[in-house]
């Protein structure tokens, strides 16, 4: 047994992980079926973990999606299988290049290609095929400033649309999850994390992420001030030659819109010290899908992005 | 991140969340004052600090404007307003701090609400050449009225009447005679030019009178841990777990967060409504049985004997058991746009537990300007704080809000838009 003499003093880490605890245990009471959304990111192997905290030792009463872009590091498609095969849950894989075959989405040419835009059809038909009605993502308030306002419980319609005037008040920890037929719901238990909570969880709670993360030698090329690896998917345009380099990546999207950092960082409390050296976000910092405009992040989840 | 050195440390993993509220209007500076916390404390990275340059030039706002950091939808940057409660988040080697940003405005009452009822701690902007006004009073009323612990009023553009003393003592004694009246405990102003920096992060040198503390060390230093219901134990279930696997073939866990109170192995419960007794078995988590656990923890009980027990059902102790109430007198504020009217039906969700409730009367609303009570309205409006009667459809096991903010609290749902259109606490039950 632990020993608690002051059970009423708690840590930030205990806060936040209680809170999200709270909330996927909601989600799972008042809707039928909700989805847990797995990148293999940081952000969403926290919220596998806070899965495991919420039902242990049931079972998950949700199936665990990727949205494959195709374009993924095969090192995080390995870890997927991998944990989801641990964990014995069930893995539903949503498939970008499917969408492409069927004609639902159009794959963009040229060096600038990426399937990162791609991404959001193929979720809303997964969502419609498996008739989810709510789904559980690891997105974050601190990441950018229009999820500074977005609700924890997130209202989409029939679209999959979002409407930033016309969100639902959340109240104490008393969460509203009805919604009518054809509506769903975006969940983030970890809203109220920020990159330095989920780094200190992963450090306290030990767990494993993609070796993407941490220092390794690999083929960049430079582009707008940042290293991409070389990959099948992204067309070099001339002058950008590769090299190699110790890189790490501070996300794990699509290779096509996700940059690298250079670094010799190989444990958890190097990446964090480096990291808490650096003066740029997270995600000015390595995505590109993110630079495109001071609003780009409003204008895509107004039309369903995750 | 932040300006932390070692962020890992053991210091840093412990340091403790606070949760708190701001309200004020764009006039007094409010996202001035957030962006100095936030700039001050070293959040602000290199690329944000760049966007926001470049926007106050292009805006011609002839200084690097701090407000531009929060002032989120491109919406709100057009009109230069803020259109909803932001949530953001800072930290220092002594506080993991949680901010909900509220705009100020009579017409926004319910964002100042939604945000401040979770918070330890308000921070309401006054400015120092108008003093207490009538807005301050109505963001001090919502204070008390939500049950916030701690209010630190931030008294702000002293570098507008030349960082007087004497001001701000007017100012602090209006301050006290309406804390006094509203019954708040813990009211204390702090004089700063968040535009300077004076008093916000750093002493700064503007009031060289002010012995007190910064805005900042106040935060850092407040004790939250003592607000806390450690009386009274409540465990609202939000889930069974049975595992029907062969090696947890007897497995029963009642999966809820702590409301109030320690629980313990070994305590006595009565699980309302139906008022069974058992005895706690276990308290668990992944990582293993407890102790002891308080709020807000989110844990699993297990108990001795094989009792019915579901989600919306309250665990409590028997000798200390909440209100298992029908009627509700509760304050609420109405969120919707469409007005409540007597008798009206609504879906109610209070702790885990959802029922359904008729308003019997609307006993009084608040004149917001006056604070004072206006008995039998007609009709409730959007953003009208007022004192109601509920009849339930099924009983729920309650207890006051001045007693706990857990399960004192509820929501009510529009059952045919499904819209949140009020929040309530409960000032008596029977």
């Amino acid at each position: 047994m632990t020993a608690l003499t002051q059970p009423h003093v708690l840590s930030h880490l205990d806060e936040l992980e209680a809170e999200a605890i709270h909330i996927i245990r909601e989600i799972a009471a008042e809707r039928e079926r909700p989805v847990l959304l797995f990148s293999g990111g940081k952000d969403s192997i926290v919220l596998l973990r806070l899965a495991e905290k919420a039902f242990r030792p049931g079972k998950f009463p949700f199936p665990v999606m990727h949205v494959d872009t195709g374009h993924n590091f095969a090192e995080v498609v390995e870890y997927r299988d991998r944990r989801v095969a641990e964990l014995g849950e069930r893995l539903i894989v949503a498939s970008v290049q499917e969408s492409i075959d069927k004609g639902r989405a159009v794959e963009q040419t040229g060096p600038r290609a990426s399937r990162n835009q791609l991404q959001t059809v193929t979720l809303l038909d997964a969502i419609q095929e498996h008739q989810f009605d709510a789904a559980m993502g690891g997105a974050r308030r601190d990441e950018e400033k229009a999820r500074a306002k977005e609700r924890i419980f997130s209202f989409r319609d029939d679209f999959g649309q979002w409407n930033p005037r016309a969100q639902r008040p959340e109240l104490w920890n008393l969460y509203n999850a009805r919604i009518r037929k054809g509506e769903q719901i975006r969940v983030f238990p970890i809203s109220n994390w920020t990159e330095l909570d989920v780094w200190q969880y992963v450090a306290r709670e030990n767990l494993e992420l993609p070796s993407i993360y941490f220092s390794h030698k690999r083929e960049v090329f430079r582009r707008d001030n940042m290293l991409y690896a070389v990959s099948p998917y992204v067309e070099r345009l001339p002058g950008e030659d590769p090299f190699e380099i110790d890189v790490r990546f501070r996300t794990v999207g699509d290779m096509t819109c996700t940059g690298g950092v250079e670094s010799t960082a190989s444990t958890i409390d190097q990446v964090v010290a480096e990291i808490a050296a650096t003066r740029i976000t997270e995600r000015g910092e390595t995505r590109a899908d993110d630079r495109v405009s001071e609003a780009a992040m409003e204008d895509r989840k107004r039309v369903g992005y995750f | 991140m932040s300006a932390i050195s070692d962020p890992i440390s053991e210091e840093m993993m412990q340091a403790e969340l606070l949760r708190l509220v701001t309200a004020g209007s764009v006039d007094d500076g409010k996202s001035t004052l957030i962006g100095r916390l936030l700039y001050d404390t070293k959040q602000i990275l290199a690329d944000q600090m760049e966007a926001i340059e470049e926007t106050s030039q292009r805006r011609g706002d002839g200084y690097v404007n701090l407000a531009l950091l929060t002032d989120g939808l491109r919406a709100e940057r057009e009109q230069g307003i803020t259109i909803d409660v932001a949530y953001r988040s800072f930290v220092t080697p002594r506080r993991r701090f949680q901010l909900a940003d509220a705009p100020g405005h009579v017409q926004y009452t319910r964002n100042m609400v939604t945000g401040a009822s979770t918070a330890h701690v308000a921070v309401i902007l006054v400015d120092a050449r108008n003093g207490v006004v009538e807005q301050t009073r109505r963001h001090s009323y919502i204070a008390a009225m939500l049950e916030i612990p701690h209010i630190v009023v931030a008294v702000n553009k002293m570098d507008l009447v030349d960082f007087s003393q004497e001001r701000f003592a007017e100012i602090e004694a209006d301050l006290r005679e309406l804390a006094d009246a509203l019954g708040l405990h813990d009211m204390r102003a702090i004089p700063m030019s968040a535009l300077r920096g004076d008093n916000v992060v750093e002493a700064g040198d503007g009031m060289p009178w002010w012995t007190g503390p910064t805005l900042l060390e106040h935060l850092e230093t407040l004790d939250i841990s003592a607000d806390k219901n450690l009386e009274d134990r409540r465990f609202p279930v939000q889930w069974v777990i049975r595992p029907m696997a062969d090696e947890f073939h007897d497995y029963r866990g009642y999966a809820g967060q702590v409301a109030g109170g320690v629980w313990r192995p070994g305590d006595e419960v009565v699980v309302l409504p139906s008022g069974r007794r058992s005895r706690v078995a276990a308290v668990e988590t992944l990582d293993g049985e407890l102790e002891a656990v308080a709020a807000p923890l989110s844990v699993t009980i297990r108990l001795e004997d094989d009792v019915d027990v579901g989600r919306g059902d309250m665990l409590a102790d028997p000798d200390r058991a909440p209100i298992v109430a029908r009627e509700l007198t509760a304050k609420l504020c109405w969120m919707s746009e469409r007005p409540l009217e007597g008798r009206a039906t609504l879906g109610i969700k209070h702790t885990t537990r959802n029922v359904r409730a008729i308003v019997d009367e609307l006993v009084s609303v608040v004149d917001i300007t006056t604070l004072v009570d206006q008995p039998s309205p007609s009709k409730l409006e959007l953003n009208d704080l007022a004192v109601v009667k509920l009849r339930l459809s099924e009983p729920l096991a309650v207890d006051t809000f001045s007693r706990n903010r857990a399960t004192g609290a509820f929501i009510l749902i529009d059952e045919s838009t499904n819209e949140t259109v009020g929040a309530g606490m409960i000032l008596e039950a029977s």
